[in-house]
């Protein structure tokens, strides 16, 4: 009875495969426009339109003034622009899309006419953009030139030591703003403290906040622990913002109270908020949004924070759902708000759709590419798992490097990541002491130092963080209090810094779009104003910032190579010795068989790709050849690298002609002598999984070759390890170390080896 | 432009007009040191924002062509001088379902013109005293 499944099944097998791929975890939604499940076209969506009689909005987007929702009203009130209406409407939406990627318009004018434009006119043009335009136009409209990041910084036990040594992490990798959130909501006046503290190591100016219940959060940042927030979320239907327990006029009141306390807000929005609260009215994603939008543009708020948000995942399941966050993006810049790109809720367990997610936003920029970008490990985030989070920071890293695109973040190193970690730990330690809120000991701070996430801590726990937290707001305990215990204990430049950041209120300069503050500079859409007019204009990395991006961990060169082969010398001179005989002589002894070695091979390169020893490799193909009966004499080629001519040098000097070709990483070619340089008798390319026995192998065909047999090839089975991106670079430098030591027409030296290790 | 308006040019004002910022108690942004935080003289009530500097930021942002932003700043310079508490207690009686009726809010814009001269957001709260009333927001909700 055969079992085999390609046999006996009714199934390709292509299926099972991807049955196991983490793709198969993400379900889909069927397009349903009459029930919501649309990105762009809506089942009720309305037909741009605008009346306005006597300046006076009459009617908007198919609806009459007296039939106005309530977020018609605002929209009509604060929104519209009647000056600019007439033109902005009358112009047709294609020609419209057609200026938003035309780098000859000037951001300006586009800005401009969206002033006249209603909901349903601006979800119209953007709708006529693929995705390419999309990010091109958002590239080109967004506010500030210079791009930013905001990081999550969360645990799962509200261990403050822990936020504190993240937040100061976060500061160090370049994040502008961060965010924390709690498991345990009485925990918000803790985290709150802990994560001030945290981001003052280091350098000045990261914006924080504290997400909690909206009158906490108002009291947390009156305290002056806080310097902004993005908590005030909108929605597009009246009926799912009342079930949002709030009004246009209850949400731009919050906008003035933020305002008013000097604190940096940003409104909240995004697709598919309507949908899950469960009164979308037939409309799509994107003009809902839209009308979200155009409320936060009334209401007076420099920025949203939009891009799906919690409603991500949702809208990422529908056709198109992934662009249409993308142009709801799109919307928000065109509409001059400062945007908060999403890219912050884990929209699919697959890592290809995560990271074909992220790629318009790191290479068209953004104020802050993602909302929550987790920086700790996925399980310690309380917003839930981020697009990106700590475990994936640094293929971040490399794609800002690949694309020389800046996505906020510098790489750091072990060292410094080690020093502010210790020093945030330290302060807070010192302020919960001074301010007698806890009590920590040397174990937890150096658990919390050394700890990847909150499993491997051994620290503060909920209990703990809830008692801190109602002692600080009980207390009445603000940042000065903080502020002074840092500096009484000898914390001197996280109290500056601490004190900077409060002090930016005074003048409310950050409360402008865009702002955050970039070597103790507030920079913004005033100062800072994305001018992107076509190539050579816009935000260009310079060339400092291109030194940023591209330090990242494990980048070889010449020196580095030629120091970790350094490291094998002493071993490898201890088991050979290479004695130079002079000019290697032409043989006619039917039984001998050259082995032509490179020029670096055991004077600078000691072993293979795959880690053996050279002299190893040596013995075994001696050996071999041996064991085949005939003799192995040893070349050195002075003139050539390169595996084909090594081996047909070797076979051109072989009284057999037969010779191998060996480079000092391992790849190795059997040749014979009256065959073109290219067309070899065997060929070993996988040098990184070629095993010594298989060298031994070689010598034996070698032999026989010379005896005029034809033997089975020795094959090294490879499903492409080889080829490895671990390896390019490595073999790229030893193979330049090879030809900067081979010169034109030099001699092939004949090399005597003596076998120093016992046994041998 | 006037002299007497900030344009997009003085911005940041923290930098370029430094001798336009002043905290409640009239410090200058230098004198807002750590050594007078340490001694007790700088108090977090110095590090609020004044209505005098969201003024100039309102010009600002009416400047780079901002005007629902400015509207704002502007709006909130009336507000820093509402307590906190009254900011809460506006706010809930804002949201849907809070107010049984008109009265409540027309009560609260009274009380914000009268007390707290804060003529904008006395003609906010009753344009959505209205809204509310022919969007039937005065209902019950728990």
């Amino acid at each position: 009875m055969n079992e085999n499944p390609t046999i006996h099944g009714n199934r390709w097998r292509r299926f099972d495969l991807w049955d196991d791929r983490a793709l198969r975890l993400d379900k889909y939604a069927v397009e349903d426009p009459a029930n919501g499940f649309a990105a762009m076209n809506g089942a009720k969506d309305p037909s741009p339109a605008l009346t306005i009689s006597g300046g006076r909005i009459t009617s908007m987007d198919g609806v009459d003034e007296a039939d106005f929702d309530m977020i018609d009203r605002f929209i009509a009130r604060y929104h519209i622009d009647p000056a600019v209406a007439g033109e902005a409407m009358a112009m047709p939406s294609i020609e419209v899309a057609r200026m938003l990627v035309d780098m000859n318009v000037p951001r300006a004018d586009l800005v401009r006419l969206a002033r006249g434009m209603t909901p349903a006119k601006l979800a119209e043009v953007v709708a006529h953009l693929n995705a390419m335009e999309i990010a091109f136009a958002y590239s080109k409209m967004r506010a500030r030139s210079t791009p930013g990041n905001q990081g999550h910084v969360t645990n799962a036990k509200d261990d403050p030591l822990q936020l504190a040594a993240d937040a100061a992490t976060a500061v160090a990798f370049g994040f502008d703003e961060i965010e924390t959130t709690m498991r345990v909501s009485r925990n918000s006046w803790s985290n709150a403290l802990a994560c001030c503290v945290g981001a003052a190591v280091g350098r000045a100016g990261t914006l924080f906040q504290c997400s909690s219940e909206e009158a906490e959060e108002l009291l947390i940042g009156m305290a002056g622990f806080t310097s902004y927030a993005e908590t005030v979320s909108v929605y597009g239907t009246e009926k799912a913002f009342v079930d949002g327990d709030d009004t246009p006029w209850s949400k731009a009141w919050l906008t003035s109270a933020y305002a008013s306390r000097g604190i940096k807000m940003r409104c909240t929005s995004g697709a598919a908020a309507e949908l899950l609260m469960g009164y979308h009215e037939a409309k799509s994603m994107l003009y809902l949004e839209a009308r979200c939008l155009c409320l936060q543009r009334g209401m007076g708020a420099q920025g949203t924070q939009n891009g799906g948000i919690d409603g991500a995942p949702l809208a990422s399941t529908v056709p198109g759902g992934v662009r249409e966050l993308m142009a709801e993006n799109l919307v928000a810049v065109w509409l001059d708000l400062e945007c908060a790109s999403g890219n912050d809720a884990r929209m699919s367990e697959s890592q290809v759709r995560i990271g074909a997610k992220i790629l318009p936003f790191l290479i068209a920029g953004s104020d802050l590419i993602c909302s929550g970008f987790g920086t700790i490990p996925a399980y310690d985030n309380s917003f839930n798992p981020s697009l990106f989070n700590g475990e994936e920071m640094e293929e971040y890293l490399v794609l800002q490097r690949d694309f020389e695109a800046d996505g906020g973040l510098t790489p750091v190193s072990e060292e410094l990541v080690l020093d502010v970690r210790r020093r945030a730990v330290d302060a807070l330690g010192a302020v919960f002491d001074e301010l007698g809120l806890a009590v920590t000991d040397e174990t937890m701070k150096q658990s919390v130092v050394m700890a990847s996430g909150s499993d491997e801590t051994e620290s503060m726990m909920p209990r703990d963080a809830a008692l801190v937290s109602d002692a600080i707001r009980d207390g009445e305990i603000t940042v000065i209090d903080v502020i002074r215990a840092l500096r009484k204990r000898g914390f001197e430049a996280e109290a500056e810094n601490l004190l900077f950041l409060v002090k930016l209120r005074v003048s409310g300069d950050y409360l402008q779009t865009s702002a955050v503050v970039r070597e103790g500079r507030v920079i913004s859409a005033i100062n800072d104003p994305n001018a992107y007019l076509g190539p050579g204009s816009g935000y260009r990395v310079s060339e400092q910032r291109r030194s940023e991006l591209n330090n990242i961990r494990d980048v070889l060169d010449r020196e580095e190579v030629l120091r970790a082969e350094a490291h094998f010398k002493p071993i490898e001179e201890a088991k050979i010795n290479y004695l130079g005989m002079g000019a290697a002589p032409r043989s006619s002894d039917a039984q001998d068989v050259v082995v032509g070695v490179s020029p670096a091979f055991g004077s600078q390169i000691f072993r293979t790709l795959a880690g053996h020893s050279l002299t190893h490799v040596l013995r075994e193909i001696k050996a071999g050849i041996e064991e085949g009966g005939c003799t192995a004499r040893f070349v050195r080629m002075h003139h050539t690298a390169d595996t084909s001519f090594l081996g047909l040098s070797a076979a051109k000097l072989a009284g057999s002609g037969v010779g191998i070709g060996l480079q000092s990483k391992g790849t190795a070619v059997i040749h014979q002598s009256e065959r073109l340089p290219h067309n070899n008798l065997e060929l070993f390319s996988n040098a990184p999984i070629t095993s010594l026995e298989h060298y031994r192998g070689f010598g034996v065909n070698a032999a026989a070759y010379a005896r005029g047999e034809l033997p089975m090839p020795v094959v090294v089975p490879t499903r492409g390890e080889a080829m490895g991106a671990r390896y390019h670079a490595r073999v790229a430098l030893i193979f330049a170390i090879e030809t900067a030591l081979s010169r034109d027409g030099a001699e092939p030296e004949a090399i005597e080896l003596e076998f120093l290790e016992a046994g041998q | 432009m006037t002299n007497d308006t900030r344009g997009t040019e003085d911005f940041p004002l923290a930098e370029k007009r430094p001798d336009l910022i002043r905290s409640q108690g009239g410090r200058s942004l230098d004198e807002l040191t750590l050594d007078a935080v340490d001694a007790g003289e700088v108090t977090l009530d110095d590090l609020r924002i004044t209505p005098d500097a969201l003024m100039l930021q309102a010009e600002v942002a009416r400047d780079a062509g901002r005007e629902a932003l400015a509207d704002n700043f502007e709006r909130a310079a009336e507000m820093t001088a509402i307590p906190q508490p009254v900011i809460m207690e506006i706010y809930e009686l804002l949201r849907p379902g809070r107010a049984p009726s008109k009265d409540k809010l027309m009560e609260a814009a009274d009380m914000l013109r009268t007390r707290y001269g804060a003529e904008r957001m006395a003609t906010f709260i009753t344009e959505a005293a209205d809204v509310y009333e022919q969007r039937g927001l005065f209902t019950f909700r728990f």
